[in-house]
Protein backbone atom coordinates (compact mmCIF):
# COMPACT_ATOMS: atom_id res chain seq x y z
CA UNK A 1 0.00 0.00 0.00
CA UNK A 2 1.51 3.18 -0.98
CA UNK A 3 2.29 5.76 2.37
CA UNK A 4 1.08 9.37 1.49
CA UNK A 5 0.97 12.34 3.88
CA UNK A 6 -2.59 14.23 4.53
CA UNK A 7 -3.98 17.01 5.95
CA UNK A 8 -7.00 17.25 7.68
CA UNK A 9 -10.00 19.34 9.90
CA UNK A 10 -11.04 18.02 12.97
CA UNK A 11 -14.36 18.18 14.49
CA UNK A 12 -14.02 17.04 17.96
CA UNK A 13 -16.68 17.05 20.96
CA UNK A 14 -15.04 19.14 23.95
CA UNK A 15 -16.69 19.04 27.41
CA UNK A 16 -15.26 20.04 30.36
CA UNK A 17 -17.19 17.42 32.94
CA UNK A 18 -20.11 15.23 33.39
CA UNK A 19 -21.83 18.57 34.68
CA UNK A 20 -20.72 20.99 31.79
CA UNK A 21 -22.29 21.48 28.38
CA UNK A 22 -19.99 20.39 25.79
CA UNK A 23 -19.71 21.58 22.24
CA UNK A 24 -17.77 21.27 18.76
CA UNK A 25 -14.62 22.58 18.16
CA UNK A 26 -12.71 22.62 15.05
CA UNK A 27 -9.10 21.42 15.21
CA UNK A 28 -6.25 21.34 11.70
CA UNK A 29 -3.50 18.81 11.92
CA UNK A 30 -0.89 18.50 9.40
CA UNK A 31 1.37 15.93 7.61
CA UNK A 32 -0.29 12.95 9.25
CA UNK A 33 1.20 9.60 7.79
CA UNK A 34 -1.07 7.17 6.22
CA UNK A 35 0.51 4.69 8.42
CA UNK A 36 -0.47 6.06 11.53
CA UNK A 37 -3.27 4.83 13.49
CA UNK A 38 -6.31 7.08 14.81
CA UNK A 39 -5.08 7.33 18.26
CA UNK A 40 -1.71 8.33 17.10
CA UNK A 41 -3.26 10.96 14.81
CA UNK A 42 -4.89 12.16 18.26
CA UNK A 43 -1.47 12.06 20.33
CA UNK A 44 0.12 14.41 17.62
CA UNK A 45 -3.09 16.75 17.91
CA UNK A 46 -2.44 16.35 21.64
CA UNK A 47 1.28 17.28 21.04
CA UNK A 48 0.01 20.34 19.17
CA UNK A 49 -2.30 21.50 22.13
CA UNK A 50 -0.04 21.24 24.61
CA UNK A 51 2.36 23.23 22.88
CA UNK A 52 -0.08 26.39 22.79
CA UNK A 53 -0.95 25.85 26.22
CA UNK A 54 -4.21 24.16 25.47
CA UNK A 55 -5.82 21.60 27.46
CA UNK A 56 -5.55 18.38 25.78
CA UNK A 57 -8.22 15.90 24.72
CA UNK A 58 -9.14 13.45 26.62
CA UNK A 59 -10.09 10.14 25.24
CA UNK A 60 -10.33 6.19 26.52
CA UNK A 61 -6.79 3.85 24.94
CA UNK A 62 -5.10 1.10 26.56
CA UNK A 63 -3.59 -1.93 24.70
CA UNK A 64 -3.85 -0.09 21.17
CA UNK A 65 -3.61 -3.56 19.33
CA UNK A 66 -7.60 -4.11 19.57
CA UNK A 67 -8.08 -6.04 22.17
CA UNK A 68 -8.72 -4.05 25.66
CA UNK A 69 -12.23 -2.85 25.01
CA UNK A 70 -10.75 0.48 26.29
CA UNK A 71 -10.99 3.16 23.35
CA UNK A 72 -13.93 4.63 21.94
CA UNK A 73 -15.07 7.50 20.18
CA UNK A 74 -17.73 7.90 17.76
CA UNK A 75 -16.33 8.33 14.30
CA UNK A 76 -18.23 10.10 11.38
CA UNK A 77 -21.06 8.28 12.22
CA UNK A 78 -19.94 5.12 13.34
CA UNK A 79 -18.63 3.74 16.36
CA UNK A 80 -14.73 2.69 16.33
CA UNK A 81 -14.72 4.56 12.42
CA UNK A 82 -15.67 3.50 9.10
CA UNK A 83 -13.79 0.24 8.79
CA UNK A 84 -15.99 -3.25 9.84
CA UNK A 85 -14.86 -5.42 12.59
CA UNK A 86 -12.21 -2.55 13.81
CA UNK A 87 -11.44 -1.20 16.97
CA UNK A 88 -10.87 2.89 17.19
CA UNK A 89 -6.83 1.91 18.34
CA UNK A 90 -6.35 -0.62 14.95
CA UNK A 91 -8.12 2.28 12.43
CA UNK A 92 -5.21 3.43 10.44
CA UNK A 93 -5.21 7.20 8.93
CA UNK A 94 -5.74 5.07 5.02
CA UNK A 95 -9.01 5.26 5.94
CA UNK A 96 -8.92 9.01 5.14
CA UNK A 97 -7.89 11.27 2.47
CA UNK A 98 -6.15 14.23 2.32
CA UNK A 99 -8.48 17.40 2.86
CA UNK A 100 -11.53 15.33 5.08
CA UNK A 101 -12.91 17.05 7.70
CA UNK A 102 -13.72 14.08 10.19
CA UNK A 103 -16.10 14.48 13.17
CA UNK A 104 -15.61 12.54 16.43
CA UNK A 105 -17.76 12.13 19.46
CA UNK A 106 -18.35 10.63 22.51
CA UNK A 107 -20.41 7.37 22.83
CA UNK A 108 -23.93 8.74 23.33
CA UNK A 109 -26.23 7.21 26.00
CA UNK A 110 -27.95 7.66 29.51
CA UNK A 111 -25.98 4.98 30.97
CA UNK A 112 -22.72 6.14 29.85
CA UNK A 113 -22.44 9.76 30.54
CA UNK A 114 -19.47 11.81 29.46
CA UNK A 115 -16.68 12.12 31.85
CA UNK A 116 -14.80 14.51 29.85
CA UNK A 117 -14.53 15.28 25.94
CA UNK A 118 -14.58 11.75 24.27
CA UNK A 119 -14.29 9.67 27.95
CA UNK A 120 -17.50 8.05 28.85
CA UNK A 121 -18.22 6.53 32.04
CA UNK A 122 -18.95 2.50 31.07
CA UNK A 123 -18.78 0.94 34.80
CA UNK A 124 -22.43 0.52 34.06
CA UNK A 125 -20.92 -3.08 32.23
CA UNK A 126 -18.91 -3.83 34.64
CA UNK A 127 -21.60 -3.78 37.65
CA UNK A 128 -23.67 -6.12 34.79
CA UNK A 129 -21.05 -8.75 34.97
CA UNK A 130 -20.87 -8.01 38.44
CA UNK A 131 -24.25 -9.29 38.57
CA UNK A 132 -23.88 -12.54 37.25
CA UNK A 133 -21.39 -12.88 34.38
CA UNK A 134 -19.28 -15.26 36.20
CA UNK A 135 -19.05 -18.75 37.20
CA UNK A 136 -18.65 -20.31 40.84
CA UNK A 137 -15.61 -22.69 41.34
CA UNK A 138 -14.17 -23.98 44.75
CA UNK A 139 -10.48 -23.25 45.32
CA UNK A 140 -8.28 -26.20 44.45
CA UNK A 141 -7.01 -27.88 41.82
CA UNK A 142 -7.61 -27.17 38.44
CA UNK A 143 -9.57 -29.74 36.91
CA UNK A 144 -8.54 -32.07 34.13
CA UNK A 145 -8.92 -30.07 31.09
CA UNK A 146 -10.50 -33.68 29.52
CA UNK A 147 -12.65 -34.53 31.84
CA UNK A 148 -15.55 -32.45 30.90
CA UNK A 149 -16.55 -32.95 27.58
CA UNK A 150 -18.10 -30.57 25.57
CA UNK A 151 -19.33 -30.74 22.38
CA UNK A 152 -17.22 -28.32 19.40
CA UNK A 153 -19.89 -26.37 17.71
CA UNK A 154 -20.60 -25.11 21.05
CA UNK A 155 -17.31 -24.18 21.75
CA UNK A 156 -16.80 -22.33 18.84
CA UNK A 157 -19.72 -20.49 20.02
CA UNK A 158 -19.43 -19.73 23.03
CA UNK A 159 -15.90 -18.86 21.70
CA UNK A 160 -17.39 -16.54 19.48
CA UNK A 161 -19.37 -14.62 22.22
CA UNK A 162 -16.70 -14.70 24.19
CA UNK A 163 -15.10 -12.48 21.77
CA UNK A 164 -16.76 -9.69 23.63
CA UNK A 165 -14.15 -6.97 24.44
CA UNK A 166 -16.75 -5.15 26.45
CA UNK A 167 -16.11 -1.45 24.54
CA UNK A 168 -19.80 -0.49 24.04
CA UNK A 169 -19.73 0.04 20.70
CA UNK A 170 -23.25 -2.00 20.63
CA UNK A 171 -24.98 0.69 23.01
CA UNK A 172 -23.38 3.70 20.85
CA UNK A 173 -24.61 2.41 17.50
CA UNK A 174 -28.01 1.82 18.94
CA UNK A 175 -30.77 4.23 18.53
CA UNK A 176 -32.28 2.79 21.93
CA UNK A 177 -28.94 2.88 23.84
CA UNK A 178 -29.75 -0.82 24.27
CA UNK A 179 -26.96 -2.95 26.11
CA UNK A 180 -28.20 -6.38 24.50
CA UNK A 181 -25.22 -7.70 22.31
CA UNK A 182 -23.10 -7.15 25.55
CA UNK A 183 -25.49 -8.56 27.72
CA UNK A 184 -26.21 -11.58 25.13
CA UNK A 185 -22.73 -12.44 24.42
CA UNK A 186 -21.58 -12.54 28.35
CA UNK A 187 -24.66 -14.60 28.78
CA UNK A 188 -24.54 -16.63 26.25
CA UNK A 189 -20.73 -17.71 26.35
CA UNK A 190 -21.36 -18.83 30.09
CA UNK A 191 -24.51 -20.61 28.82
CA UNK A 192 -23.40 -22.50 26.44
CA UNK A 193 -21.10 -24.30 28.18
CA UNK A 194 -21.39 -27.47 31.37
CA UNK A 195 -19.75 -25.38 33.70
CA UNK A 196 -22.04 -22.07 33.45
CA UNK A 197 -24.90 -24.59 34.00
CA UNK A 198 -25.58 -24.28 37.52
CA UNK A 199 -26.14 -20.79 37.48
CA UNK A 200 -28.02 -20.49 33.96
CA UNK A 201 -31.51 -19.54 35.76
CA UNK A 202 -30.07 -16.55 38.06
CA UNK A 203 -27.18 -15.35 36.07
CA UNK A 204 -29.85 -14.05 32.88
CA UNK A 205 -32.05 -12.72 35.09
CA UNK A 206 -30.28 -10.89 37.38
CA UNK A 207 -27.98 -9.45 34.48
CA UNK A 208 -30.83 -7.99 32.89
CA UNK A 209 -32.03 -6.85 35.78
CA UNK A 210 -28.98 -4.82 36.32
CA UNK A 211 -29.44 -3.99 32.72
CA UNK A 212 -32.45 -2.19 33.66
CA UNK A 213 -30.84 -0.60 36.60
CA UNK A 214 -28.33 1.06 34.62
CA UNK A 215 -31.14 2.69 32.56
CA UNK A 216 -30.14 1.17 29.03
CA UNK A 217 -32.73 1.11 26.18
CA UNK A 218 -34.55 -2.23 25.05
CA UNK A 219 -33.76 -3.98 21.86
CA UNK A 220 -35.29 -3.49 18.71
CA UNK A 221 -33.59 -5.89 16.23
CA UNK A 222 -32.54 -3.42 14.25
CA UNK A 223 -28.68 -4.76 13.67
CA UNK A 224 -27.04 -1.77 14.18
CA UNK A 225 -24.83 -3.12 16.66
CA UNK A 226 -23.75 -6.01 14.98
CA UNK A 227 -22.65 -4.08 11.84
CA UNK A 228 -20.17 -1.90 14.19
CA UNK A 229 -19.02 -5.23 16.86
CA UNK A 230 -15.24 -4.72 16.44
CA UNK A 231 -15.44 -8.12 17.50
CA UNK A 232 -17.89 -8.75 14.59
CA UNK A 233 -20.57 -10.73 17.22
CA UNK A 234 -23.85 -11.87 16.02
CA UNK A 235 -27.40 -10.54 16.45
CA UNK A 236 -28.54 -13.81 17.30
CA UNK A 237 -26.99 -14.15 20.57
CA UNK A 238 -29.33 -11.22 21.34
CA UNK A 239 -32.09 -14.37 19.78
CA UNK A 240 -30.23 -16.88 22.32
CA UNK A 241 -30.36 -14.47 25.45
CA UNK A 242 -34.19 -14.16 25.18
CA UNK A 243 -34.36 -17.67 24.92
CA UNK A 244 -32.35 -17.52 27.87
CA UNK A 245 -35.07 -15.34 29.48
CA UNK A 246 -37.69 -17.00 28.73
CA UNK A 247 -36.81 -20.42 29.90
CA UNK A 248 -35.54 -19.25 33.18
CA UNK A 249 -38.64 -16.48 33.49
CA UNK A 250 -41.11 -19.09 33.15
CA UNK A 251 -39.58 -21.84 34.79
CA UNK A 252 -37.68 -20.75 38.04
CA UNK A 253 -39.23 -20.33 41.64
CA UNK B 1 -39.37 -14.23 40.06
CA UNK B 2 -43.19 -13.10 39.86
CA UNK B 3 -44.77 -12.82 36.71
CA UNK B 4 -45.08 -8.58 37.26
CA UNK B 5 -41.00 -8.96 37.56
CA UNK B 6 -40.84 -10.73 34.40
CA UNK B 7 -43.25 -9.36 32.09
CA UNK B 8 -41.87 -5.80 32.99
CA UNK B 9 -38.43 -6.10 32.57
CA UNK B 10 -36.67 -4.05 29.00
CA UNK B 11 -37.33 -8.01 27.93
CA UNK B 12 -40.34 -8.88 29.64
CA UNK B 13 -41.71 -5.91 27.48
CA UNK B 14 -39.87 -6.70 24.35
CA UNK B 15 -41.61 -10.31 24.87
CA UNK B 16 -45.12 -9.03 25.41
CA UNK B 17 -44.85 -6.85 22.04
CA UNK B 18 -43.77 -10.14 20.29
CA UNK B 19 -46.37 -12.23 21.79
CA UNK B 20 -49.15 -9.41 20.78
CA UNK B 21 -47.31 -9.07 17.54
CA UNK B 22 -47.58 -12.72 16.08
CA UNK B 23 -51.27 -12.18 17.82
CA UNK B 24 -51.86 -9.84 15.34
CA UNK B 25 -50.29 -11.27 12.54
CA UNK B 26 -52.86 -13.96 12.93
CA UNK B 27 -55.28 -12.54 12.92
CA UNK B 28 -54.54 -10.22 9.77
CA UNK B 29 -54.36 -13.73 7.55
CA UNK B 30 -57.79 -14.77 9.05
CA UNK B 31 -58.66 -10.73 7.86
CA UNK B 32 -57.12 -10.69 4.67
CA UNK B 33 -58.83 -14.63 3.67
CA UNK B 34 -62.34 -13.35 4.64
CA UNK B 35 -61.71 -10.29 2.79
CA UNK B 36 -60.65 -11.98 -0.84
CA UNK B 37 -64.27 -13.59 -1.15
CA UNK B 38 -64.84 -10.18 -2.76
CA UNK B 39 -62.86 -11.36 -5.78
CA UNK B 40 -65.58 -14.30 -6.30
CA UNK B 41 -67.35 -10.97 -8.01
CA UNK B 42 -70.66 -12.60 -7.47
CA UNK B 43 -72.10 -9.56 -6.04
CA UNK B 44 -70.75 -10.19 -2.94
CA UNK B 45 -72.93 -13.27 -1.82
CA UNK B 46 -69.63 -15.31 -0.69
CA UNK B 47 -68.31 -11.90 1.10
CA UNK B 48 -70.90 -11.73 3.08
CA UNK B 49 -71.83 -15.18 4.14
CA UNK B 50 -67.92 -15.29 5.69
CA UNK B 51 -68.64 -11.37 7.02
CA UNK B 52 -72.10 -12.69 8.55
CA UNK B 53 -70.41 -15.71 10.12
CA UNK B 54 -67.64 -13.59 11.75
CA UNK B 55 -70.58 -10.74 12.91
CA UNK B 56 -73.31 -13.43 14.27
CA UNK B 57 -71.37 -16.38 15.79
CA UNK B 58 -70.64 -16.22 19.69
CA UNK B 59 -67.13 -17.65 19.24
CA UNK B 60 -65.69 -15.12 16.73
CA UNK B 61 -67.35 -12.01 18.93
CA UNK B 62 -66.01 -13.40 22.10
CA UNK B 63 -62.37 -13.81 20.11
CA UNK B 64 -63.18 -10.36 19.01
CA UNK B 65 -62.93 -9.26 22.65
CA UNK B 66 -59.17 -10.62 22.61
CA UNK B 67 -58.18 -9.17 19.49
CA UNK B 68 -59.06 -5.27 20.75
CA UNK B 69 -56.73 -6.69 24.13
CA UNK B 70 -54.36 -7.68 22.11
CA UNK B 71 -54.27 -4.56 20.07
CA UNK B 72 -54.59 -2.10 23.13
CA UNK B 73 -51.79 -4.12 24.44
CA UNK B 74 -49.19 -4.06 21.52
CA UNK B 75 -50.01 0.22 20.97
CA UNK B 76 -49.81 0.83 24.89
CA UNK B 77 -46.15 -1.23 25.06
CA UNK B 78 -45.19 0.03 22.15
CA UNK B 79 -45.64 3.67 23.47
CA UNK B 80 -44.09 2.76 26.64
CA UNK B 81 -41.13 1.49 25.28
CA UNK B 82 -40.30 4.15 22.91
CA UNK B 83 -40.32 6.60 25.58
CA UNK B 84 -38.14 4.28 27.04
CA UNK B 85 -36.06 4.18 24.43
CA UNK B 86 -35.91 7.98 23.77
CA UNK B 87 -34.99 8.17 27.86
CA UNK B 88 -31.73 5.95 27.63
CA UNK B 89 -30.63 7.81 24.25
CA UNK B 90 -30.06 10.66 26.22
CA UNK B 91 -30.59 14.74 25.32
CA UNK B 92 -27.14 15.13 23.57
CA UNK B 93 -28.08 13.80 19.63
CA UNK B 94 -24.86 12.54 17.28
CA UNK B 95 -24.40 15.27 14.90
CA UNK B 96 -23.58 12.27 12.27
CA UNK B 97 -25.70 9.48 12.55
CA UNK B 98 -25.17 5.82 11.64
CA UNK B 99 -28.38 5.70 9.83
CA UNK B 100 -29.21 3.13 7.01
CA UNK B 101 -24.83 2.11 7.01
CA UNK B 102 -26.09 0.16 10.38
CA UNK B 103 -29.51 -0.76 9.82
CA UNK B 104 -32.98 -0.31 8.06
CA UNK B 105 -34.75 2.66 7.73
CA UNK B 106 -37.87 0.68 8.90
CA UNK B 107 -36.58 -1.29 11.46
CA UNK B 108 -35.90 2.22 13.32
CA UNK B 109 -39.38 3.96 12.49
CA UNK B 110 -41.51 0.81 13.85
CA UNK B 111 -43.31 3.32 16.35
CA UNK B 112 -43.71 5.96 13.02
CA UNK B 113 -45.10 2.80 11.76
CA UNK B 114 -47.36 2.12 14.11
CA UNK B 115 -48.81 5.27 14.61
CA UNK B 116 -49.87 5.73 10.80
CA UNK B 117 -51.21 2.88 11.01
CA UNK B 118 -53.15 3.37 14.15
CA UNK B 119 -54.47 6.32 12.86
CA UNK B 120 -55.82 4.03 9.99
CA UNK B 121 -57.02 1.65 11.73
CA UNK B 122 -58.97 4.55 13.70
CA UNK B 123 -60.77 5.71 10.57
CA UNK B 124 -61.28 1.92 9.20
CA UNK B 125 -63.18 0.56 11.98
CA UNK B 126 -65.13 4.38 11.45
CA UNK B 127 -65.66 3.04 8.37
CA UNK B 128 -66.65 -0.19 8.78
CA UNK B 129 -66.86 -1.90 12.27
CA UNK B 130 -68.41 0.75 14.11
CA UNK B 131 -71.78 1.34 11.99
CA UNK B 132 -72.44 -2.72 11.78
CA UNK B 133 -72.05 -3.03 15.20
CA UNK B 134 -73.91 0.22 16.10
CA UNK B 135 -77.13 -1.80 13.99
CA UNK B 136 -76.43 -5.00 15.40
CA UNK B 137 -77.18 -3.69 18.77
CA UNK B 138 -75.12 -5.22 21.70
CA UNK B 139 -75.25 -8.75 20.40
CA UNK B 140 -76.06 -10.19 17.56
CA UNK B 141 -78.78 -8.35 15.74
CA UNK B 142 -79.36 -7.48 12.44
CA UNK B 143 -75.84 -6.74 10.13
CA UNK B 144 -75.19 -3.97 7.83
CA UNK B 145 -74.85 -4.98 3.93
CA UNK B 146 -70.70 -4.47 4.30
CA UNK B 147 -70.43 -5.12 0.56
CA UNK B 148 -72.47 -2.20 -0.06
CA UNK B 149 -70.65 -0.31 2.07
CA UNK B 150 -67.66 -1.53 0.72
CA UNK B 151 -68.50 -0.41 -2.41
CA UNK B 152 -69.69 3.36 -1.36
CA UNK B 153 -66.98 3.90 0.55
CA UNK B 154 -63.79 2.82 -2.18
CA UNK B 155 -66.05 5.10 -4.84
CA UNK B 156 -64.13 7.80 -2.91
CA UNK B 157 -59.96 8.37 -4.12
CA UNK B 158 -59.51 10.30 -1.11
CA UNK B 159 -60.20 7.41 1.09
CA UNK B 160 -58.55 5.13 -1.50
CA UNK B 161 -55.58 6.60 -1.27
CA UNK B 162 -55.47 6.64 2.64
CA UNK B 163 -56.18 3.02 2.60
CA UNK B 164 -52.86 2.48 0.23
CA UNK B 165 -50.77 4.05 2.43
CA UNK B 166 -52.08 2.48 5.13
CA UNK B 167 -50.94 -0.95 4.04
CA UNK B 168 -47.85 0.55 2.51
CA UNK B 169 -47.53 1.56 6.49
CA UNK B 170 -48.44 -1.88 7.64
CA UNK B 171 -45.87 -3.33 4.74
CA UNK B 172 -42.87 -1.87 6.26
CA UNK B 173 -44.28 -2.84 9.62
CA UNK B 174 -44.20 -6.49 9.41
CA UNK B 175 -41.24 -6.54 7.36
CA UNK B 176 -39.31 -5.75 10.24
CA UNK B 177 -41.72 -6.50 13.03
CA UNK B 178 -42.41 -10.53 11.92
CA UNK B 179 -38.59 -11.47 12.01
CA UNK B 180 -38.03 -9.16 15.28
CA UNK B 181 -41.35 -10.76 17.17
CA UNK B 182 -39.50 -14.04 16.55
CA UNK B 183 -36.14 -12.93 17.33
CA UNK B 184 -37.47 -11.76 20.68
CA UNK B 185 -39.19 -14.62 21.47
CA UNK B 186 -35.90 -17.01 21.33
CA UNK B 187 -35.79 -17.91 17.90
CA UNK B 188 -32.16 -18.12 17.30
CA UNK B 189 -31.35 -21.49 15.30
CA UNK B 190 -29.65 -20.62 11.95
CA UNK B 191 -31.60 -22.52 10.26
CA UNK B 192 -35.11 -21.36 11.50
CA UNK B 193 -34.36 -17.56 11.55
CA UNK B 194 -33.63 -17.66 7.50
CA UNK B 195 -36.88 -19.33 7.51
CA UNK B 196 -38.42 -16.75 9.41
CA UNK B 197 -37.13 -14.14 7.67
CA UNK B 198 -38.16 -15.17 4.42
CA UNK B 199 -41.31 -15.90 5.33
CA UNK B 200 -41.65 -12.59 6.78
CA UNK B 201 -40.72 -10.55 4.13
CA UNK B 202 -43.31 -12.74 1.70
CA UNK B 203 -45.82 -11.99 4.40
CA UNK B 204 -45.00 -8.40 4.56
CA UNK B 205 -44.76 -8.19 0.76
CA UNK B 206 -48.48 -10.46 -0.04
CA UNK B 207 -50.86 -9.81 2.82
CA UNK B 208 -50.63 -5.35 2.62
CA UNK B 209 -50.89 -5.91 -1.45
CA UNK B 210 -54.11 -8.18 -0.94
CA UNK B 211 -55.24 -5.43 1.57
CA UNK B 212 -54.56 -2.65 -0.77
CA UNK B 213 -55.66 -4.22 -3.71
CA UNK B 214 -59.68 -4.43 -2.52
CA UNK B 215 -60.27 -0.80 -2.39
CA UNK B 216 -58.44 -0.39 -5.66
CA UNK B 217 -60.31 -3.40 -7.24
CA UNK B 218 -63.87 -1.51 -5.88
CA UNK B 219 -62.58 2.09 -7.23
CA UNK B 220 -61.66 0.79 -10.96
CA UNK B 221 -64.68 -1.36 -11.29
CA UNK B 222 -62.72 -4.48 -11.20
CA UNK B 223 -65.61 -5.96 -9.34
CA UNK B 224 -69.15 -5.47 -9.11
Amino acid sequence: MEHYNMNLNLKVWRQKNSNTKGSFKMYRVENISSEMSFLEMFDVLNEQLIEVGEDPIAFDHDCREGICGACSMYIDGKPHGPWHGNTTCQLHMRAFKDGDTIVVEPWRASAFPVIKDLVVDRTAFDRIIQAGGYISVNTGNAVDGNALPINKDKADASFDAAMCIGCGACVAACKNSSAMLFLSAKVSHLALLPQGEPERKSRVLDMVAQMDKEGFGSCTNTGACEATCPKEISISYIAQLNSEYLLAGLTKE
Amino acid sequence: MTWKQMFTSSVGKKLIMGFTGIFLILFLIIHVALNACIWANDGGKMFTQGAHFMGSTVVPRILEIGLFAGFILHVIQGIMLEIDNRKARGKVQYAVNFGNKGSKWYSRSMGLLGTIILLFLIMHIYHFWLPNRANQGFLLGEEIDLYATMKETFSNLWIVILYVLGCISLGYHLAHGFQSAFRTMGVHNKRYLSMVTTIGYAFSIIVPLAFALMPISFYLGWIQ
